[in-house]
This record gives C-alpha cells, sequence and structure tokens, in this order.
C-alpha cells in the first residue's frame, strides 16, 4: 500500500489529480494505513488545559502525522484552536492558563525546561484565521522572518522572498510591487502572503487556524490547493469549520466535542464510516 | 394591522434631538474662538504702540520704564516643557512596553491605581515636593559639578517637576494604544520565532507609532500651560536662560504672578493679556502642526 502511494507521488503531477488517485487507493486501504506509512509529527499525551480555571481541554492524546494534512473538525467552541495554539505555545501568553501533560514534537516534549519557546514556533507556522500582514511592505514581510533569524544578505533575501512567494503562488501578482505595503493587497492575496512569510522561516508543520473561513470562495480554493501542493513537504494541522474541507483536503481527520477527542481517523474512513454515534451525528449535520 | 403612515411625533422628537445636539456641539466650539477674540481684544492697546515682532523679540521686561520683551517667557517655556518631554518620554514609553507586553495581570493590578494616584495629586503639591525636594538637590549636589553657582530654581527643577506631572498621562495613554493593537499582529510575529522584544521592535512600536506620536502632542500641550507647580521651582527671573541651571520665567507663570497687581502701570494689563494670547496661539499652533505632521505620518505608516 505504501508503495502504491510512492506512485502515486511519482506519476501525478497535477495535486488535484494526484488528490483523486490517493484518495482512491486510500478508499482500499484500512486502518491505520497514514500513521504508519507517515510516522507521527506532534503527538499529544494526556494534555489538559485549563483557561481561567475552565477545563477546556480533557485529556486530549493524539497523533498528528508527518507530511499529511489533518483535518481537526468540530463544533465551535470545542477547543481546536485551543489545541493547535497548545502545539506552538503561544497559548501560554494568554492569562490564568495552565497546561498539563506532553506535547512531542519529534519526540521532543515542547514543555520541556530546556526548550526555547523561539525555535518551536519556528518550526510551525501559523495560519491565522483573519491574514495579519505585519506594518510594513510587502518584501519585508517575507523578509521579517528570515532577518529575525539572522540572515542579512540583501542577495539571498531577494531570493528568498521570490522563492516563498512563487510558492505562495502570489509572485507573479505582486513581482512589480513588492515595495508597496502589505495591506494594499485583497484579503486572499493577504492570506497568501502570510502563508509566504510562515514558509520562509522553514518550518517543517503549518498551522492553520480556519485559514480560509474569512476568505471568498476563490481565495479559499487557492489556499486549499496551495496545501495541497504543500503536503509532501509539510505536516499540516488545520482546524476547519468546513466539513466539506475536510472532505476535499485531509488524510486524516480528529473530531473533537465539547474538549475532547471523540474519533480520529484516515479521512476515508471516518467519513464513510464513522464509528462513534456523536462523530456519525455531527458529519450528517445534526448538530454543528 | 401597523400603518406605514408618517408619525408626526416621532419624526418631530428625532429632528429636535438632532438639532439641539448640534446646537450644543457649535456651543463648545464658540468658547474656544470666544476666548481667542477676548483676549486678543484686550490686548489691542500695547500692539497699536509697539510692532509685535518687536514685542516678541524684545528680551528686557521693565513695565514701569515701558518694556515688555517677551522673548525671556517665550525662550522660558519652551526650554521647560521641552526638557519635560525629553525626560518623560524615554522613561514612559519603556514602563508601558514593560507594563502591557511583559508585566504579569498581578503586577498590572498594582501599578495601575498608582499611576492614576501619581495622576490624581495635585499640581500644587508636586510644586511644594519640587521646592522641597528638587531644588536642594539641584543647587547642592548637581549644579556644583557644572556651574560656579545656581539657586536651583532653575529649568532643570521645573524640567524634572514637569516631567513627573506628565507621566501619569502619558504611560496611560502608551499602554491604551498598545493594548488597542489587534493581537494578531503579535501572534504572527511571534509565530515565527521572534522574540518579545524583536516584535515589539519592528511591529508594535512601528505599527503603534502614529499615535504615539499623538500622545506625545498632547502630553507637550498639558506641559505649556502647567502653571503653578512650574511657578513654584522655576526662579522667575525675566532672563533669557542660557543653561539649565539658570532661571526662567515660563509665560503662564508671568500670567499668573503678575495680574491683578500693579494694574496702574499703563499698558501693563495689555501686555499680560498678550502673553495670555501668546500661550494660546503657540498651542493652537502646536496642535495644528503636529495634527498635520500626524496625518502624513499616518500616510507614511498606512501599512
Amino acid at each position: 500500500m505504501i508503495q502504491n502511494l510512492l506512485r502515486v507521488e511519482k506519476y501525478f503531477d497535477s495535486p488535484t489529480e494526484k488528490l483523486q488517485v490517493m484518495r482512491e487507493t486510500l478508499n482500499q486501504a484500512s486502518g491505520d494505513l497514514i500513521l504508519k506509512a507517515h510516522k507521527p509529527h506532534i503527538s499529544v499525551r494526556n494534555l489538559n488545559v485549563y483557561l481561567a480555571k475552565k477545563h477546556i481541554l480533557k485529556n486530549v492524546s493524539l497523533d498528528i502525522p508527518d507530511k499529511a494534512i489533518t483535518c481537526i473538525i468540530g463544533p465551535s467552541g470545542c477547543g481546536k484552536t485551543t489545541l493547535l495554539k497548545t502545539f506552538n505555545r503561544l497559548l501560554q501568553n494568554s492569562v490564568d492558563v495552565k497546561i498539563e501533560g506532553d506535547v512531542l514534537v519529534d519526540g521532543e516534549n515542547i514543555h520541556g525546561k530546556e526548550v526555547e519557546v523561539e525555535s518551536i514556533r519556528k518550526k510551525m507556522g501559523l495560519l491565522s484565521q483573519r491574514p495579519c500582514p505585519l506594518p510594513m511592505s510587502i518584501y519585508d514581510n517575507i523578509a521579517y522572518g528570515p532577518r529575525i533569524h539572522g540572515i542579512r544578505r540583501k542577495k539571498t533575501l531577494n531570493l528568498m522572498v521570490e522563492k516563498y512567494l512563487r510558492e505562495a503562488g502570489l509572485w507573479d501578482e505582486v513581482k512589480d510591487r513588492l515595495k508597496s505595503p502589505a495591506t494594499s493587497l485583497s484579503i486572499g492575496q493577504q492570506q497568501r502572503l502570510c502563508l509566504a512569510r510562515g514558509l520562509a522561516v522553514k518550518p517543517e508543520i503549518i498551522l492553520g487556524d480556519e485559514a480560509t473561513s474569512a476568505l471568498d470562495p476563490i481565495s479559499s480554493k487557492k489556499i486549499e490547493e496551495l496545501f495541497v501542493k504543500l503536503r509532501d513537504q509539510y505536516s499540516i494541522v488545520l482546524v476547519t469549520h468546513t466539513l466539506r474541507q475536510a472532505r476535499r483536503i485531509a488524510d486524516y481527520v480528529i473530531f473533537m466535542y465539547l474538549g475532547e477527542v471523540i474519533e480520529a481517523a484516515p479521512a476515508s474512513e471516518i467519513f464513510s464510516n464513522p464509528k462513534e454515534k456523536l462523530t456519525k451525528e455531527y458529519l450528517d449535520g445534526y448538530f454543528s | 394591522m401597523n400603518t406605514i403612515r408618517y408619525n408626526k411625533y416621532r419624526q418631530a422628537k428625532e429632528f429636535l434631538i438632532r438639532h439641539i445636539m448640534l446646537l450644543l456641539t457649535l456651543v463648545s466650539l464658540t468658547f474656544a474662538i470666544l476666548i481667542g477674540i477676548s483676549l486678543y481684544y484686550k490686548s489691542v492697546p500695547i500692539l497699536d504702540h509697539q510692532s509685535i515682532w518687536g514685542l516678541l523679540s524684545g528680551s528686557s521686561w521693565r513695565p514701569l520704564k515701558g518694556e515688555f520683551g517677551f522673548f525671556p517667557f517665550i525662550m522660558g517655556t519652551l526650554w521647560v516643557t521641552i526638557l519635560a518631554v525629553i525626560i518623560s518620554l524615554p522613561l514612559c514609553l519603556l514602563a508601558a512596553i514593560y507594563l502591557s507586553e511583559y508585566a504579569h495581570p498581578y503586577i498590572k493590578k498594582i501599578v495601575f491605581p498608582m499611576i492614576d494616584v501619581l495622576a490624581g495629586i495635585p499640581p500644587v503639591v508636586y510644586g511644594v515636593w519640587g521646592i522641597l525636594a528638587v531644588v536642594p538637590f539641584i543647587s547642592e549636589k548637581l549644579a556644583p559639578h557644572f556651574v560656579e553657582f545656581s539657586t536651583g530654581y532653575s529649568i532643570l527643577a521645573g524640567g524634572i517637576v514637569l516631567a513627573i506631572m506628565i507621566i501619569p498621562l502619558m504611560i496611560s495613554v502608551f499602554i491604551e494604544i498598545f493594548d488597542a493593537l489587534p493581537g494578531g499582529l503579535r501572534e504572527a510575529s511571534l509565530s515565527l520565532g521572534a522574540t518579545n522584544w524583536q516584535t515589539i521592535k519592528k511591529v508594535v512600536l512601528r505599527k503603534s507609532f502614529p499615535g504615539l506620536a499623538a500622545a506625545v502632542v498632547l502630553a507637550i500641550s498639558r506641559a505649556f500651560g502647567e502653571t503653578i507647580a512650574v511657578l513654584m521651582v522655576c526662579g522667575n527671573v525675566s532672563e533669557v536662560p542660557k543653561s539649565l541651571f539658570d532661571p526662567a520665567y515660563p509665560l503662564p507663570a508671568l500670567i499668573a504672578n503678575n495680574y491683578g497687581e500693579m494694574m496702574s502701570i499703563p499698558l501693563y494689563d495689555a501686555a499680560l493679556m498678550l502673553s495670555a494670547l501668546l500661550l494660546f496661539v503657540i498651542i493652537l499652533a502646536f496642535n495644528a502642526i503636529s495634527r498635520l505632521v500626524l496625518i502624513r505620518i499616518e500616510r507614511n505608516f498606512a501599512l
């Protein structure tokens, strides 16, 4: 089966075509195929998070596969975003927060004593719900990350800016106005800019917090296609409210409800044959 | 069944409320204009006698001989105000950054009320404290290192006292500006692996620069008009100050010290009115210029 997957990656260049064949292959597969093909990149063990004395995440244990798209679905307020923010330790900036349990990235505990927050965050690009361009030019937005991590040479920066703008499919639209402010872009372009900015620090993981929910259909389609294109190089974790989006692009799905993980399984499995009653009801639209 | 006919009563009320509010807005604006006009009207006698440039640039103030030179007072005002801002700006900026970006909520809970207390102390108390603490410190400890003799009643004393007076205002406005920034901005920078300090330097300060500039302008306007505390520690000698340890005589102090006395001297009354008008115009011009600068800054920083 794994060989089959590899074959798929080799022969199909168009992301959508690849996706389709992959899905067909996966549909025949069974069990934890994805987890076997992709070793876990992030492992969460017995994670409990309290925000202002409220128990937000309850004993969460899960694995996020390497180099695949994982979608976290579930109704609003079930702790999806909190979970995502625990991954890159942005949560600890909030007031009155208590975190128990382990989050392992490549086997290392991110809450360990000798861990530097900055290097964890560098490992994970975050794409927030609303695009949030930094108050500077398009060029400087992309160059911001590399500059922070010590790259000063103009030539290198130029190359990087072009590379990552191309990767985010934005280069052709902005190459003539790299010096203009980032806020002059449309909101869909801004989101792709944010993606490019995140990629420029060479992360291993991309975290998307409802990354397409503020965008128009065409822009969100572009972002989705980007995710599909990027899944060979990055582990992508998406929190999403749109079930259809999860159906389209997810390899692995985690369903959460009221701070608990109800079900985690490969996409094909969870959508065609959910094990839990709650999952089935959510997928059928009884509640959202 | 509800009709959609014109409800006369409701519409009349709407009309009335709207226009009363307009009227009240105009009234409050009119006061500013009225003050300006009446000050000008009162200072016309002296303007008839002497040219405005002569008055502004003249540096001798001898009312008995009919010499009214405002230059020392204008310089005194500027020196004290600028010194106060130079002292308080870095202090306030760093304090505000610490409180809004680094401080534990627990610390904030203690510090914010203290800032409010500082803001609530009456100016005269600051003045007394200046006389008891700042003035002796300058004359005994500080001045001997720099000049031969200073009474301590000086620009420096005025600047320090004024700086302390505008600190609470500046800190609380700065914090408000930092808190008004969208939180996603910091998260965006942090999630790229930036440290807190890098985020503050390159994102927070950059984004809030127009607001910070406006806050400084506000503080300067306050400092210009501050009278009693400055009057108590500045020495009030009508000479153009040459160093920080020289006494000065700011415009508000001139008016407060002399109005109501020696009114028998011809033109004295008009001269004081002119100084009030000057203060009025300086603050007005300062606000106008800074508004223009702010608009330009905002355009350049519209990112």
